[in-house]
């Protein structure tokens, strides 16, 4: 991979810096001209109530919890390969729920109601939850982090570790409870979805943080131990088989219930979502990475294990567009055993294409991530420096 | 503070209720079904609820709307609740406008028959949309009608997400010549109020009103004195989606 001349090194942090930057603020004028306008600007409508930048959002959020798997596993579990990582996986994780609640905030309709929204609470209300689950979130990372920083607070570093690693199962159940407790779309409405997001969450966190560890050894000019390359690559194949598998049972059982087999056959044989399906989610997303994984002629190269990671990422968009989008372009079935018609797209497909500014909003919440990470980094120098003689007398390294 | 006042206690409504027996009673009976209806409608007119007190849990209000009177191409109701409450945008995509209410035809699979009906918020008992708000800005009113406060809404759009009936808009662009009775604001979620600025003056929502066919009926669910208790206990109803245990304010008749 790349290496950055030393000379340069400096130079390309800021000129990487700056485009996160222009990329954050080009989504905050997005957001600015969508709520100047109104909605009106966006694909979405009054039966996509949710578009793109929930998709990017929610991506963000999921992962967010998930990245600090790898800092569970070190503090919680007790695995010594995974402690030096831990300060990374917590920052990783505040930068994209950073990036994820910046563009959910800044995509509701009345974004400038925020005090509203902290100090009304609905206590039956998942979003409403969200609204302590986020915060404390953020504070319990910063702790996690301050007792791994800070010398004479590091025996507390487990128990904050493991608060840490309760609070985000909580969060992603909360995240999947959203669209679980659904009383009437047939794509959501399952109790499976809370376990599901968090074994997402697993998957794709880890993902992002295979890529973003890739590029700090490469720019430091570092290899990635092979042993430790292993251990996460199998760690990623488990989550992505995992999260394959919770995908069959939820179609299946979704399909065994008559009420729901006209919306199954959309979604899997009969829709614009099809093909976003079986390409983008089960093959790109899982088949793929799980192929590039095991193979023998893949499986220990650095470079594949990496791009197995990207294609996780890629297939986590092409799921959630398919669930998020998907699930809402198939009408609700108000009327069963009717056909129905009206002027509100009452029985109808409807099709959604997102528009600029939410692309550029979407994008803008993938830049704070990225901006905070880099800067992150840079300043805190979370780079995971690993002792591997530490490690082996540990045995934590072994399959 | 004012204690709630029972449908029996009321004496306003015992005697309304006793005239329009009395009228009943007087022959009114073989007047036409439509004007008959329309009779009773009135005598069960909601009373006015006096300036600073609080709905009464006592009342439920709710509709019954008859499907097989329900004429088709008819949108008077959908006309006079948009004039009403001042939904009047027309944007480039349509499926942005607001639609409080909304003719919905039905063709049954099985045996072909079609049904109109209008379709609009159903003033659920159990309201999904104001469980998962997370502001509580959807809120149900103790006499049964639910509302969004344009106050408290920050256009999450959870609420639209949950209504099993769809009966619900988002304001997608600004607004402009608003009812001053019915505020609406850009960015919040609406639906049908049950034209409770009307309600509270002791009048009846504009639907019910418009309706030339009198498919529709207004009143007090918890009074069984009241035209639309009566209906209900004599003649087949449904709830929409009846299988969710919401025990809607809004009732079918034909389907």
């Amino acid at each position: 991979m790349f290496t950055p001349h030393p000379r340069h090194e400096e130079a390309l942090f800021y000129l990487l810096a700056a485009i996160g930057g222009v990329v954050s603020a080009i989504g905050l004028a997005a957001a600015l001209y969508m709520e100047h306008s109104g909605h009106v600007v966006t694909g979405m409508n009054n039966q996509i109530v949710w578009g793109l930048p929930h998709v990017f959002a929610i991506f963000l959020i999921i992962a967010a919890s998930g990245v600090l798997n790898v800092a569970s596993m070190g503090s919680v579990f007790g695995r010594v390969l995974y402690k030096s990582r831990a300060p990374l996986s917590g920052l990783l994780g505040i930068a994209m729920l950073s990036g994820g609640l910046a563009i959910i905030m800044l995509d509701l309709g009345r974004a400038d109601r925020l005090m509203v929204a902290a100090t009304h609470f609905n206590p039956t209300s998942v979003f409403g939850w969200n609204v302590i689950l986020y915060p404390v979130f953020y504070g319990l990372v910063g702790v996690y982090l301050w007792t791994m920083m800070e010398r004479r607070m590091n025996p507390y570093a487990k128990a904050a570790g493991l608060a840490t690693f309760v609070w985000r199962v909580v969060l992603t159940s909360g995240t999947g409870s959203i669209f679980a407790f659904l009383v009437a779309r047939q794509a959501y409405g399952t109790a499976l979805l809370a376990p599901m997001f968090i074994i997402m969450s697993f998957a794709w966190g880890l993902a992002v943080f295979i890529i973003v560890q890739a590029t700090m050894y490469a720019w430091n000019g570092m290899t990635l131990p092979p042993l430790i390359l292993q251990r996460l690559k199998n760690l990623l194949a488990t989550f992505v088989a995992a999260t394959l598998y919770c995908t069959a049972i939820l179609h299946l059982v979704n399909a065994y219930f008559a009420k729901n087999i006209a919306f199954e056959t959309f979604i899997l044989f009969n829709s614009e979502f099809t093909g976003a399906f079986w390409i983008g989610q089960v093959l790109i997303g899982s088949l793929l990475p799980l192929a590039l994984l095991f193979h023998p002629a893949t499986r220990a190269r650095a470079t594949w294990v990496n791009v197995a990671a990207l294609l996780v990422i890629v297939g986590a968009y092409f799921q959630l567009h398919v669930f998020i989008i998907g699930g809402q372009a198939f009408p609700l079935d108000i009327f069963p055993g009717y056909d129905v018609k009206s002027s509100f797209m009452d029985g109808a497909v409807d099709h959604y294409t997102a528009s600029l500014p939410e692309i550029l909003l979407a994008v803008g919440g993938l830049g704070i991530a990225f901006t905070m990470t880099i800067i992150g980094v840079r300043v805190l120098h979370f780079l995971p420096q690993d002792d591997l003689a530490e490690i082996e007398a540990a045995g934590s390294i072994t399959d | 503070m004012t204690a709630p006042q029972t449908p029996d206690s009321n004496p306003r409504r015992a005697f309304i209720a006793a005239a329009g027996a009395g009228v009943a009673g007087l022959g009114f009976t073989v007047i036409a079904p439509g004007l008959h209806l329309m009779a009773v409608g009135e005598a069960n007119a909601a009373e006015a609820r006096k300036a600073g007190t609080a709905a009464s849990p006592a009342v439920r209000w709710g509709l019954l709307i008859d499907a097989n009177k329900c004429a088709p191409g008819c949108t008077k109701c959908i006309d006079a609740c948009h004039t009403e409450n001042g939904v009047s945008e027309k944007l480039p995509d349509p499926r942005q406008n607001s639609q409080w209410i909304r003719k919905i035809e039905l063709v049954d699979k099985r045996n072909g028959r079609v049904t109109q009906l209008p379709m609009m918020c159903q003033h659920c008992a159990e309201p999904p949309c104001v469980d998962v708000c997370p502001t509580g800005a959807s809120m149900k009113r103790a006499d049964g009608i639910v509302l969004v406060d344009r106050h408290t809404c920050i256009g999450c759009r959870y609420c639209m997400m949950a209504c099993p009936y769809k009966a619900r808009s988002f304001v997608h662009a600004p607004l402009t010549q608003q009812n001053p009775e019915v505020p609406r604001g850009q960015g919040c979620v609406e639906s049908c109020t049950l034209c409770v600025h009307r309600v509270d003056k002791g009048q009846q929502p504009a639907c019910v009103e418009s309706c030339p066919e009198g498919a529709m009926v207004f009143g007090d669910l918890n009074d069984p004195a009241s035209d639309i208790a009566k209906r209900i206990a004599s003649v087949p109803t449904t709830q929409v989606r009846a299988d969710l245990r919401l025990n809607q304010g809004v009732r079918y008749q034909g389907l």
